[in-house]
């Protein structure tokens, strides 16, 4: 029905698909897999008109088309459901479904068929939703459930679902796939991107395997495993394991006792998680996304208030803040740089020396020569490429920017670093400098964890990789003992669980 | 212009072109050429503009409008904004009266004492330290948006003042030999080394602000709060202690202020002060300081609230009606933020 020919993208140099071909079937759900940067997000954008290729060409029931916007990808017949929820919450659920594109009469918006329209879209996707109702009075299943209606009141004929499950309980995915399989009664193409293998297996018809850009296999589900899957997914780098030399750790610096954190319209964020970090080990937290890895390290750090007990360096630092965490030397380095790590207002310099402040202060004054020091060293010792310390942060490459935040709290003399998703939007050369400051910080006596969805990450660089399926605590495997398969079972496991319940 | 700067970083993509940088430093200096611009159009305009004895006066006008921006410039730093500061000065004003006029009724003892002058500016003082801290409560610890926490107590202090002598005018308060009370007229009148008072506390109170807000540790986290108040947060910077300090900073300013002027006019009125926190925000933004937050400079409201306040003067002498220096003023300060705008997308074209 849809179908991309030869699709080539690239950013600024850097090739994020080469040459791929996909085959969307009608009344079919086609299943799109691979690794973090394999560029299935890419693909997808491209199919929705979010992005325009850079070769290749889409056809649509076999006419070329090209989708300069969301908007002409939907009327099209195209719609997308992106990861992250597009929703107004203050408005209900028929504003939302018809945002942008309000049904109006004589020049006022028709209410009533409007009403009328989402009720009946509801009804298709056999859903109790009270076209009435506050979306921020929803359950985050029953938003994706709205965002779906979105898609299919302008009849969307192809509809991509990207890591639809991620924020979903159990309950709430059992109703999505319901959902899903209606669609695909009715003859929808629905497009269907996931992590999560056992899940793929269950709903999908065609599978397609990306990995670094390239279209790897394209088969039937009926005709491929999990096994077959990973080898795909993973290629020639699966038997590749760059590793230092494994040294023996020290004392446990941070604990974690019974660690919840409910979700916010039930069920668990995190769900008792007990578990150990050793000075001198880097230790990697393994799971798919929503699994509850930055929740964790979230909860460990005090930035969220969880339930269960953490213990730093022989103190209860439960009900602590994290300024109070920080100045017991804990420290913690978010996901999203730019959201929550970097200071644009502020110079490279200012944004490294933040934490460490009162270090150089006398007299309550801050001394700018010995400041000013410090900032060299770390800049030297971790290698940030800056024009200099004045320099703005912004104008740093990720990778750089990455390290100022982690000097940042280096410069502090920690005793445990908690980094989620440090490789995110570092490139592939500088991960690798990247690791190797991790592992170095380990050398030294530090407890270094870090939380990724990459499994080749978690294999290079840990000395113990601990997997999360849920919020729960599936897996705490030695170096030695955390294969590829290993890894995949245990970060599938709880959904295992449940399908056999 | 913005055409104009477009252009030439279209012809000139590897470096930023000379004229670019040139408009760019302009830009950045345009509270200070605003200043002088104002001052040379006085100069020619008004007579007796130009002199000493009127460079003071004016100045004992800024100062009120200066040390508002000073306690202003730190809330809006950290993405905050504080309308009460108007109110409070009224308040402050107002209990300074109450004080020197009636003292304090000690019930059980059934006697009334009457403070001395500088413990009456230390009652006040602390009292404006404390509705700021009302303030940083509201805003810090139960999360109510500043401009609506802020604008509560805007309402709340005034009617306190109107409270404390229904709605009267507590005059001359000169104080009494009996009493050991006298004195309070001092601190708007008096002049050390031809300086006024005010003045000399201005710019001590300055000094002080700017050397805090570059130096030392509080100044640096107030400016990463209103760069990034999670990242801030998650790197240890106690974000909570450091909104009510600002605001407690402020309702300090704002009482001192609501001091000289009953001071100055020897007399507490329960309006005064009304408006003074818009004309405040002026000078914070005009001195190019981000509404949003972490960025902005002591110096730089200073220099905004010098604009206002020879542009206020400037039209007076000048015989300009109130009407139109009210329309000139917000003209002014519109043209500051388009200014503010024209910069900010400069700098990112710069970058590109």
């Amino acid at each position: 029905m849809l179908r991309a020919e030869r699709i080539g993208k690239t950013y600024g140099g850097v090739v994020a698909l080469d040459g791929v071909d996909f085959d969307v079937r009608a009344g079919a759900v086609n299943v799109l897999i691979g690794e973090n940067g394999a560029g299935k997000s890419t693909l997808m954008k491209i199919l929705a008109g979010v992005e325009q290729p850079t070769s290749g060409r889409l056809l649509l029931d076999g006419e070329p088309v090209r989708f300069a916007s969301v908007r002409e990808a939907a009327k099209a017949g195209v719609g997308i459901v992106f990861q992250e929820l597009n929703l107004c919450p203050n408005l209900t659920v028929t504003e939302n479904i018809f945002l942008g594109r309000e049904l109006s009469r004589a020049g006022a918006t028709d209410h009533a068929a409007e009403k009328t329209r989402a009720r009946e879209v509801l009804a298709r996707l056999a859903h109790g939703i009270d076209p009435d109702a506050r979306v921020g009075d929803l359950r985050v299943g029953e938003q994706q459930i709205v965002e779906i209606a979105k898609a299919l009141v302008e009849d969307a004929r192809v509809l991509i679902l990207d890591e639809p499950t991620s924020a979903l309980s159990a309950a709430e995915v059992k109703v999505l796939f319901g959902v899903i399989g209606e669609l695909r009664q009715a003859g929808v193409a629905v497009i269907y991107i996931s992590h999560r293998l056992e899940e793929l297996m269950r709903i999908g018809d065609f599978v397609t395997v990306l990995r670094d850009g390239r279209l790897v296999a394209s088969k039937p589900a009926s005709e491929v495993s999990v096994a077959w899957i990973i080898a795909r997914m993973l290629g020639d780098k699966a038997r590749q394991r760059p590793r230092g030399a494994t040294r023996t750790a020290g004392q446990v610096v941070l604990s974690a006792r019974d660690v919840s954190l409910p979700r916010p319209g039930g069920g668990r964020l995190v769900d008792g998680v007990s578990a150990d970090f050793r000075a001198g080990e880097v230790t990697a937290i393994y799971g798919l996304l929503g699994s509850g890895r930055t929740e964790l390290l979230e909860s460990l750090c005090g930035a969220r208030k969880a339930g269960g007990t953490v213990i730093l360096n022989s103190e209860d630092v439960s009900a602590l803040s994290v300024a109070e965490r920080c100045r017991r030397r804990l420290r913690f380095v978010p996901e999203d740089r730019q959201r929550d790590g970097l200071f644009h207002n502020l110079s490279v310099g200012g944004n490294l020396g933040l934490s460490s402040l009162l270090a150089y202060v006398t007299g309550g004054v801050i001394g700018a020569g010995r400041e000013r020091s410090a900032i060299a060293d770390m800049m030297a010792r971790l290698g940030v490429k800056a024009a200099g310390p004045e320099a703005a942060v912004g104008s740093l490459s990720g990778g750089n920017q990455q390290k100022v935040v982690i000097g940042r709290g280096l410069m502090t003399g920690p005793l445990v670093m908690l980094l989620d998703e440090p490789s995110r939007g570092v490139d592939i050369g500088a991960r690798g400098e990247l690791f190797d400051t991790m592992r170095a910080l380990a050398d030294q006596g530090l407890a270094v964890v870090f939380a990724t969805s990459d499994l080749l990450e978690a294999q290079a660089v840990a000395d113990r990789v601990l997997v999360l399926a849920g919020g729960r605590l599936t897996a705490d495997l030695t170096i030695d003992e955390a294969t590829e398969a290993a890894l995949v079972t245990a970060s599938n496991a709880s959904e295992l669980m449940e399908t056999a319940a | 212009m913005a055409t104009e700067t477009s252009a030439g970083t279209a012809v000139q993509p590897a470096s930023p072109s000379k004229g670019v940088s040139v408009l760019a430093l302009l830009l950045k200096l345009r509270a200070l050429i605003a200043l002088a611009a104002v001052v040379a159009f006085f100069s020619v305009m008004a007579p007796n503009f130009l002199s000493a004895s009127n460079f003071l006066i004016m100045f004992k006008h800024v100062a009120i409008t200066a040390i508002l921006a000073i306690g202003m410039t730190y809330v809006i730093l950290t993405g905050g904004i504080d309308l009460s500061v108007g109110s409070i000065a009224g308040l402050a004003g107002m209990v300074a009266g109450a004080l020197i006029l009636n003292g304090v009724t000690l019930r059980p003892l059934g006697v009334v004492v009457y403070p001395s002058v500088p413990v009456v500016i230390a009652i006040v003082l602390l009292l404006g330290g404390v509705a700021g801290l009302f303030n940083g409560v509201l805003v810090a610890r139960f999360r109510i948006a500043p401009f609506i926490a802020t604008l509560g107590v805007l309402y709340v202090a005034r009617g306190a003042a109107m409270l404390l002598s229904n709605g009267a005018t507590f005059p001359n308060l000169v104080g009494r030999p009996d009493l050991g009370n006298e004195g309070f007229p001092l601190l708007g009148s008096a002049s050390v080394l031809g300086l006024p008072v005010t003045v000399i506390l201005l710019a001590a109170i300055a000094a002080i602000a700017a050397f805090v807000a570059k130096d030392t540790p509080f100044g640096r986290w107030v400016y990463a709060i209103g760069g990034n108040e999670r990242a801030a947060l998650l790197s240890g910077v106690r974000v909570e202690r450091m909104k009510i300090a600002v605001y407690v900073i402020s309702g300090v300013c704002a009482a001192l202020v609501g001091l000289i002027v009953s001071s100055e006019l020897v007399a507490a009125h329960p309006a005064s002060g009304e408006t003074f926190e818009l004309s405040a925000i002026a000078a914070v933004v005009l001195g190019g300081a981000s509404l949003s937050g972490g960025r902005g400079t002591v110096g730089g409201a200073l220099i905004g609230a010098c604009v206002i306040g020879v542009l206020g003067d400037g039209l007076v002498m000048m015989g300009v009606s109130e009407f139109w220096q009210m329309v000139i003023k917000g003209l002014v300060i519109i043209a500051a933020v388009v200014l503010d705008q024209l910069q900010g997308r400069l700098s990112a074209a710069g970058k590109a």
